[in-house]
């Protein structure tokens, strides 16, 4: 079953205060040059499905549930085992 | 006459029976209703209370828009019917786009939990007839995710169709609100969310003042009637 990774921000526009408070902490630990944090969630997930299902499988979950279109933007891909985010190093 | 006022209790609830309380201490009929439930039990108006539906998993009020009883609700505010969204219920009609926007984590990223001075916009809605426009009352605000966002483009035509019925005062946002947005109403004005609380200013004999006294009364129908003892009917 093919394996899902999505991502998602909230729009550009809008403020993200835990970005903003994360940027302002980074100096402060030694990590200077770092601008426009933006903190989002990456979900993953097995779809049972193929190609333009797939497609439009993850689109309407990801458009009526996984995320809200009116704040988030969001992009999904399918990836393999050794892209997972807790794949062992 | 008095209304029969149902409140939806979701797993995650905090408020439902504060709600109830203060319907029936404003003289209505307060009916508990159930997150699984089809149908709304013939209620005239609809309270959706405060608290983490769900856990507030994923997104504040994501899950709980998908309840069974919330299609109920949409159909009954599709059908002009009165809904109230307090603070998560806010969230709830939200996610389920029965209005406008979203509520983002605050912008200082802390809970807030204190009195805060709003202005009453137009008195046109059930939540706001029992008060004079521009009206200056005090509330109990309590979250940490009562950030009202929308695009310009939204928030301009709220403001051109009187339909934010509620702000901050200046000075007294708490959260980051864009335009200083505390509560809106549909485009029908038969469907009000608001993050501060007026079941928690109902008491004088409690903190808080009873300046949400006037909200429950216009919601339950109870405007200019003597504050008689109302009922609570737990049937399920």
């Amino acid at each position: 079953m093919p394996r899902v990774a999505i991502d998602v921000l909230l729009k550009r526009e809008l403020l993200d205060p835990q970005g903003r408070a994360t940027e302002r902490a980074l100096p402060d630990l030694g990590f200077d040059g770092v601008r426009d944090v933006r903190i989002g969630k990456h979900l993953e997930l097995e779809v049972d499905a193929e190609g333009e299902d797939l497609a439009a499988r993850v689109e309407a979950m990801c458009a009526g549930f996984l995320t809200n279109p009116v704040v988030e933007a969001y992009r999904w891909r399918v990836i393999a085992e050794d892209e997972r985010a807790d794949a062992a190093a | 006459m008095a209304a029969r006022v149902g409140v939806v209790t979701f797993p995650g609830s905090l408020d439902d029976h504060d709600a109830a309380a203060a319907v029936v201490a404003v003289g209505g009929e307060a009916v508990a209703l159930w997150h699984e439930d089809d149908d709304l039990r013939g209620v005239d108006a609809v309270v959706l209370p405060g608290g983490f539906s769900y856990g507030d998993y994923l997104r504040c009020g994501a899950v709980a828009h998908l309840a069974p009883v919330m299609r109920a609700v949409a159909r009954h505010a599709a059908d002009g019917g009165t809904v109230l969204g307090i603070c998560n219920g806010f969230q709830v009609l939200c996610e389920a786009r029965l209005l406008p926007g979203a509520l983002l984590r605050n912008e200082r990223l802390r809970f807030v939990s204190r009195p805060v001075g709003l202005v009453v916009g137009r008195t046109d809605t059930p939540a706001t007839a029992g008060y004079a426009e521009g009206a200056r009352i005090v509330l109990p605000v309590k979250h940490g995710e009562g950030r009202y966002v929308a695009d310009d483009a939204t928030l301009d035509r709220l403001e051109a169709e009187d339909r934010i019925v509620l702000r901050y005062a200046p000075g007294e946002n708490p959260n980051g609100s864009l335009r200083d947005v505390a509560g809106v109403c549909s485009e029908g004005r038969n469907v009000v969310g608001l993050m501060p609380h007026p079941e928690h200013a109902v008491d004088p004999v409690l903190a808080g003042g009873t300046d949400g006294r006037p909200l429950l009364a216009g919601v339950a129908g109870t405007l200019g009637t003597p504050a008689a003892a109302g009922t609570l009917s737990r049937s399920r």
